[in-house]
């Protein structure tokens, strides 16, 4: 518990590092929300500068945004007009939370099944089809997945929708939960085959063969132990899928979070930008924290060490 | 302490021996060949665009086909303002009448060799009294092997002059996340203390951002050069780098070698230089391997979605940002490159593996 509690205290200074760092490198660079094609009227550039408060110091518009941040008010979008950003995130998270949570168990199931798979057969046939699996897995790139699987399941065999959200429909779900799995599943891979391997030469396997354990048992008790490392980088991987929800929510047409960020990016909407960066630093950091503690509940030393408050 | 001869040529007979290692270190020298050299060879100019050929499907047989002559020359006389009244083909030349209303120019010919379909045509007959004319030309005979684009490029072409560009940006990202990485790693780990604890806490926390999404705002806020999103790869990318050589160099640190230059009051930026850092290189190598399959990856999902090397230059992931626009119709342009890129990527996936292998302490032999 106390360590939680550190935990998060560290985190604060992290997300106003976070937040300073963006803030100030989006406003140094040149360009504005309102630029367009043919410059607006001077008069009408102050006006819009006034009210979005573009006018006043930076110092001062900095100390304003970490203000209303910690009211939980995002601002207004610069360019989605009368929609503020929490507006946007209300509509655009539960699509990349759907995707993301769907994802993230796919991979788990698959890549656990495969690095399983490998460390058990170690050597053999099984081992190398999933250490290849693994391997094509994390160098086929998301954006190369995503339209092999539109031609074969969309175009070829007419199986699946190609693109769109349609409220969540299962069918609109399959390709995108895919395409963003694939990544991860081969770094689950190879992360439970190497802590697997391990484990199953440890001492504790190797006594519990000697005392006759059916090997079923010791499966078990291996597999659990060697899960540790894999929930140990539930951030990285919540990161990877966070970053995956940019190209597949842009290439299969997904209104959500990854998507409004890359439109706001290109129309320089500063508070867009701003929140959803905010709010992925915070996301990742929560899962991190998630990932640790829940890593350091399933090892019994690490209780054992938070029992002798280390 | 080994030295650098030792250590390349231990790792090259061992890599020699692994027939996956080598297989890819040779996959991944003919794909460098061919970027270099291949856009001299395949005939076509990267950036040349025949109207023509558009969406060409890939095959090893010459256009423009028999079939496909017709409509072409119908266009190419419709831009010349002439009727065309028949087309006979003989032995890689076409044998055209053409005629007007009015008293043809002749200089409207130069369509037909502007089109780079066909080469200088040499008229044979003017009939009644100008308006007729029979003209003869040679057929080209281009081949596209990966067939041509929306706009009609060679494919092929362009993949080998994108793989420059990926090629590159792998090798100098990689370095700069390779500098970077190495002297912070080693700074913190000959100094320790209070520094070493500063600066890894530094690396831990950026350890736990969605760097990613940084370096889109920084590419999108600062118009997008070669410079910076090298950079902006690099900056991502040290991190592994900095922990990696911090734990080797607290290993190195309590070695004889390294207390001996220190009893003889070398500084410890001399120490750091020759003794250290040449020492951390066996693990250096293998990340660096594993390294530039990420940095292209990245690069490739930047200029995918429109953020990375800007037009006309192209890398990989802009080819592919191309097909995938095209899927539907041609699905071809997106295949080609995507083949160059999961190529490359599989093969220094395979050799950063051989070379882990290769490099390993624990397998070396006696």
């Amino acid at each position: 518990m106390l360590y939680v509690l550190r935990r998060l205290l560290q985190a604060v200074p992290t997300l106003f590092l976070v937040i300073a760092a963006s803030f100030f490198l989006m406003r140094l660079a040149p360009g504005g929300p309102f630029d367009l094609e043919r410059p607006l009227p001077k008069a009408s550039m102050d006006n819009l500068a006034r009210i979005y408060g573009l006018d006043q110091p930076l110092a001062l518009q900095f100390a304003r945004y970490l203000g209303s941040l910690l009211r939980g008010d995002f601002g207004p979008s610069f360019s989605f007009r009368d929609l503020t950003v929490v507006e946007l995130f209300a509509r655009g998270l539960p699509v990349s939370m759907t995707l993301g949570a769907l994802a993230l168990m796919v991979a788990l199931v698959c890549g656990i099944g495969l690095g399983a798979l490998a460390a058990f057969r170690r050597g053999g046939f099984w081992d190398r089809t999933s250490g290849l699996l693994a391997g094509a897995s994390l160098a086929v790139p998301s954006f190369v997945v995503a339209p092999l699987l539109q031609i074969v399941f969309g175009l070829t065999l007419r199986w699946l929708p190609v693109g769109g959200w349609e409220g969540g429909a299962p069918g609109h779900l399959v390709l995108p939960v895919i395409t963003l799995a694939v990544p991860q599943i081969g770094s689950i891979a190879r992360l439970t085959r190497t802590a697997l391997v391990e484990t199953l030469n440890a001492q504790h396997v190797r006594t519990q063969r000697a005392m006759g354990l059916p090997p079923a048992r010791i499966a078990r008790h291996a597999l659990r132990a060697a899960l540790i490392p894999v929930v140990a980088i539930l951030g990285p991987t919540a990161a990877g899928l966070l970053t995956g929800s940019v190209v597949v929510e842009t290439i299969f047409g997904l209104p959500g979070i990854g998507r409004y960020f890359v439109d706001g990016a290109l129309n320089r909407d500063y508070t867009l930008v701003m929140g959803t960066v905010v709010l992925v630093a915070v996301l990742v950091m929560i899962l991190n924290l998630v990932g640790d503690v829940v890593a350091a509940l399933l090892d019994p030393r690490a209780r054992q060490r938070a029992r002798l408050g280390r | 302490m080994m030295g650098h001869g030792s250590l390349g040529r231990l790792a090259a007979t061992r890599l020699v021996r692994n027939p996956i290692g080598l297989a890819a270190a040779m996959m991944l020298m003919a794909v460098t060949v061919a970027c270099l050299v291949g856009p001299f060879v395949t005939g076509h100019a990267p950036g040349r665009i025949y109207p023509d050929l558009v969406r060409v499907a890939p095959s090893l047989a010459a256009h423009p086909r028999a079939d496909d002559l017709r409509p072409v020359l119908e266009r190419l006389a419709f831009r010349m303002r002439l009727r065309l009244d028949d087309v006979a083909q003989e032995d890689g030349k076409v044998r055209l009448t053409l005629s007007s209303e009015l008293r043809t120019d002749p200089r409207v010919l130069t369509y037909l060799p502007r089109s780079d379909l066909f080469g200088e045509p040499t008229i044979l007959a003017r009939e009644d009294e100008g308006r007729r004319l029979v003209v003869s030309a040679p057929v080209r005979e281009l081949r596209f092997l990966l067939g041509t684009d929306a706009l009609g490029r060679d494919i092929l072409t362009r993949s080998l002059v994108a793989g420059r560009v990926s090629l590159l940006i792998g090798l100098v990202a990689t370095v700069v996340a390779l500098m970077v990485g190495v002297s912070y790693g080693a700074v913190a780990g000959y100094v320790g203390g209070a520094l070493d604890a500063v600066m890894m806490r530094l690396v831990d926390i950026l350890y736990a951002l969605p760097f990613v999404f940084f370096v889109i705002v920084l590419l999108v806020f600062f118009r997008s050069s070669l410079g910076l999103i090298l950079v902006a790869i690099g900056a991502v990318e040290w991190l592994d780098m900095a922990r990696l050589v911090r734990a080797q160099t607290i290993a190195l640190r309590g070695r004889d070698f390294v207390r001996a230059a220190e009893a003889l009051g070398r500084p410890a930026g001399a120490i750091l230089r020759h003794h250290i850092v040449p020492n951390t290189l066996g693990p250096v190598v293998v990340a660096a391997t594993g390294l530039v399959p990420r940095v292209i990856l990245l690069e490739s999902f930047l200029s995918f979605l429109g953020l990375g090397v800007q037009e006309p230059a192209t890398s990989w992931g802009g080819l592919i940002a191309e097909g995938a626009r095209a899927l539907e119709s041609a699905p071809w342009i997106l295949a080609g490159p995507a083949a160059f890129l999961v190529a490359t990527l599989v093969s220094l996936n395979l050799l950063g593996d051989a070379l882990a292998d290769a490099l390993d302490p624990r397998l070396r032999e006696a």
